[in-house]
């Protein structure tokens, strides 16, 4: 008697949304798929590098003497440019920011993209067609023992100039 | 089940053999003799095929066969019906599998030696060049029978309740097919190989344009993290290539496989092949065959969709499917089989020099069917090589569920209103598309206008030429269902524009795309260098 009365109390105060039967069923149930999901997320993490094939994106490029006044040197293993003009030195790269191919120089110094024609001024700043931004100004530094190191990923503000 | 004359006379002959107390010697002799037929009969577990019910007993008891349904209605046999497309597809990929192997035998998946055991497998290995050719020709054509089986299942509209499902499953399989075929494009690592993937891994971290944008990448660089994934590193190069690999021969095969499983899985209990409701009307040839009593009775039973208690009514117009099924089955294999194996005999895939980081190649094209998006790419790599696609497939992907007319369902094209709908979409789309490259060729895009050349990034990434298409699109379709009151009929108007843009960019992009990506009347015009 008292048990069938019980639950009518319950339901009719509380007007519970779920037993507690099912609300365990439904919590284990859930528990279940937030552990795959968990698990699954765990396990992409493994190709997510931590480290970089190409980490040492840091490249020796020689004296800064062996550099003349007013010089264009390209780097196609670093894909950069090295300029040396009247104040000192700052380098492009030439990877293409649309879609990463490599950018050609033309006789007047600008820049335009085989792939998607692209161009750029002779500063690497965008003049014309799909690339969302100019070509990256690349870090210059100067090592301990005088050599010149531009590091790839590195991105300097344009107009960035080192005096070596 | 239904032992043969000669099977029961054995057996009754060694159990007397073994009433008059013979040598078990004998009857050892005798089983040794009767060996081949009783294993035979344990493999296939019924007689000769010749009447209904033995015919019934072959499909349901082969593991092989068992996908077929016991009867098959004759509309789903007529070639006009599927033109075999989604048997040919199927084909496909197991020739693709098979070939596959193969060359996994001789192919080394390292930067140093992918190239070398590529030239080893066109010029050294027995066989192996045609076991390439046969290997692309059929990845090609892969593709477009996934095309085609897609557009005739929507103007057949086979997508339609209870088969919404399946055509979710079925872009899911048409989205598979694509990442296999751009996975394998890597591996051969020659020029074109390297430059098409460094453009796709690119196009992968092109979300960047938006959250550049709204200056949000350090926190929130889903394009980065794309990129990441799929190359290993910053650039295309060995990480690249073993992931490509893994995918291309594990991963994407077997997710594929599965759903391939589901989507055959599916055709079955969505009760078969979509038909017209005239298809069922007059029953065109005797349904059963006569035959003797089976000693034992069999209730065939067979679960019918509908309302009204029907009986027969699901044998009316249906013949087995041993042996016209397989016929009709065994005719489309042959075709596929023989088409890829001649077009690997007379032409090479090709294979440009090796790959070389530094210098692009100039046009770096993609496969065909990827070169309509580079089109769009060449506008704004988000949009068109992100944006664009993800809106086509989701909303090819939701047509079943926005479109749920239920009349003329397995008429091509919905009968004549859908075929004139059809026509006036094929020129709505050529006329839009058409227009619009030649505006761009002629006049060029945002960037080259005073007034709009230094407009933010942003508008760049989002005002595609295929933004416009896709808009246009969207628009007439809106039109065709308010002028018609049919949204069968502006599924037909959006699928086809899509269709026909899809044609139009592949096209313009093989032929009309030349070195930097100008406009060139044809290749013939293409400045040497």
């Amino acid at each position: 008697m008292s048990e069938t009365k019980a639950p009518l109390e319950s339901s009719e105060r509380f007007k519970p949304v779920a037993t507690r039967r099912d609300f365990l069923g439904l919590a284990a149930a859930w528990s279940a798929v937030a552990a795959f999901v968990m698990a699954m997320l765990g396990a992409m993490r493994l190709p997510m590098p931590s480290v970089f094939p190409e980490s040492n994106s840091r490249a020796k490029l020689g004296r800064p003497a062996a550099f003349a006044k007013n010089s264009t040197t390209y780097f196609p293993k670093q894909r950069l440019w090295l300029f040396r003009g009247e104040d000192g030195f700052h380098a492009l790269s030439s990877v293409c920011p649309h879609l990463g191919c490599i950018v050609e120089r033309k006789e007047g110094g600008q820049f335009s993209c085989p792939c998607h024609g692209s161009k750029f001024d002779v500063e690497g700043n965008l003049t014309g067609g799909p690339a969302p931004k100019g070509l990256v100004s690349v870090e210059l530094t100067v090592s301990p023992e005088g050599q010149l190191v531009a590091d790839t990923l590195q991105e300097v503000p344009r107009g960035t100039v080192l005096n070596a | 089940m239904t032992k043969d004359d000669k099977g029961s006379t054995a057996t009754v002959e060694t159990s007397e053999a073994r009433d008059k107390g013979d040598s078990p010697l004998r009857e050892f002799g005798a089983n040794l003799v009767s060996t081949p037929r009783e294993f035979r009969d344990s493999v296939v577990r019924h007689g000769k095929p010749t009447s209904d019910r033995a015919k019934s007993q072959v499909v349901m008891s082969n593991f092989f066969l068992h996908i077929l349904p016991v009867r098959i209605h004759m509309h789903s046999l007529k070639a006009a019906t599927t033109l075999g497309l989604g048997v040919a597809t199927f084909v496909l990929f197991i020739i693709l599998c098979f070939t596959g192997v193969l060359l996994m035998v001789y192919y080394k998946p390292a930067v140093d030696q992918a190239y070398g055991s590529m030239l080893d497998i066109m010029n050294v290995v027995p066989t192996g060049r045609l076991i390439r050719n046969v290997h692309r020709w059929s990845a090609h054509a892969m593709v477009a029978c996934v095309f085609l089986h897609m557009a005739r299942a929507f103007y057949t509209s086979a997508y339609k309740k209870p088969r919404q499902f399946n055509w979710v499953v079925g872009m899911g399989l048409f989205v598979l097919t694509l990442a296999l075929s751009f996975t394998g494009y890597l591996l051969p690592w020659d020029q074109l190989a390297y430059w098409a993937v460094t453009i796709g891994a690119n196009i992968a971290q092109s979300p960047r344009e938006v959250t550049d944008a709204l200056g949000v990448t350090g926190v929130f660089d889903v394009g980065g993290v794309q990129k990441e994934l799929l190359l290993g590193a910053h650039m295309v190069g060995q990480e690249a290539l073993i992931r490509f690999y893994v995918l291309h021969v594990v991963v994407l095969p077997v997710i594929t496989a599965i759903l391939i499983g589901v989507h055959f899985w599916r055709i079955r209990k969505d009760g078969g092949m979509v038909r017209p409701a005239a298809a069922d009307a007059p029953p065109v040839a005797p349904v059963l065959s006569a035959e003797p009593a089976p000693l034992k009775t069999y209730g065939l039973m067979g679960l019918m969709k509908g309302r009204t208690p029907a009986v027969n009514l699901e044998l009316r117009n249906t013949v087995t499917a041993w042996p016209n099924a397989l016929y009709v089955i065994g005719a489309a294999t042959m075709v596929t089989v023989l088409s890829m194996l001649l077009l690997g005999f007379w032409f090479d895939a090709p294979l440009k020099e090796m790959a070389n980081p530094a210098v692009p190649e100039n046009p770096a094209k993609a496969p065909w069917y990827f070169l309509g998006l580079q089109e769009l790419v060449s506008y704004s790599a988000f949009m068109g090589g992100v944006g664009i696609p993800a809106i086509v497939v989701l909303g090819i992907a939701l047509v079943p569920f926005l479109d749920r007319e239920k009349e003329d369902a397995g008429v091509w094209f919905s009968g004549k209103r859908g075929k004139i709908v059809t026509l006036y979409s094929v020129l709505f789309g050529t006329v839009t598309v058409v227009g619009m490259l030649c505006f761009t060729v002629k006049f060029g895009w945002l960037r080259d206008w005073e007034a709009t050349a230094h407009v933010p990034q942003i508008v760049i990434t989002a005002f595609n030429p295929g933004t416009v298409f896709v808009a246009l699109f969207a628009l007439w379709s809106i039109v065709v269902v308010k002028v018609t009151r049919s949204t069968r009929m502006g599924a037909i108007a959006l699928f086809t524009c899509f269709l026909v843009g899809f044609v139009i960019l592949t096209y313009f992009a093989t032929v009309h795309r030349g070195p930097n990506w100008d406009f060139y009347w044809s290749q013939s015009d293409w400045p040497v260098h």
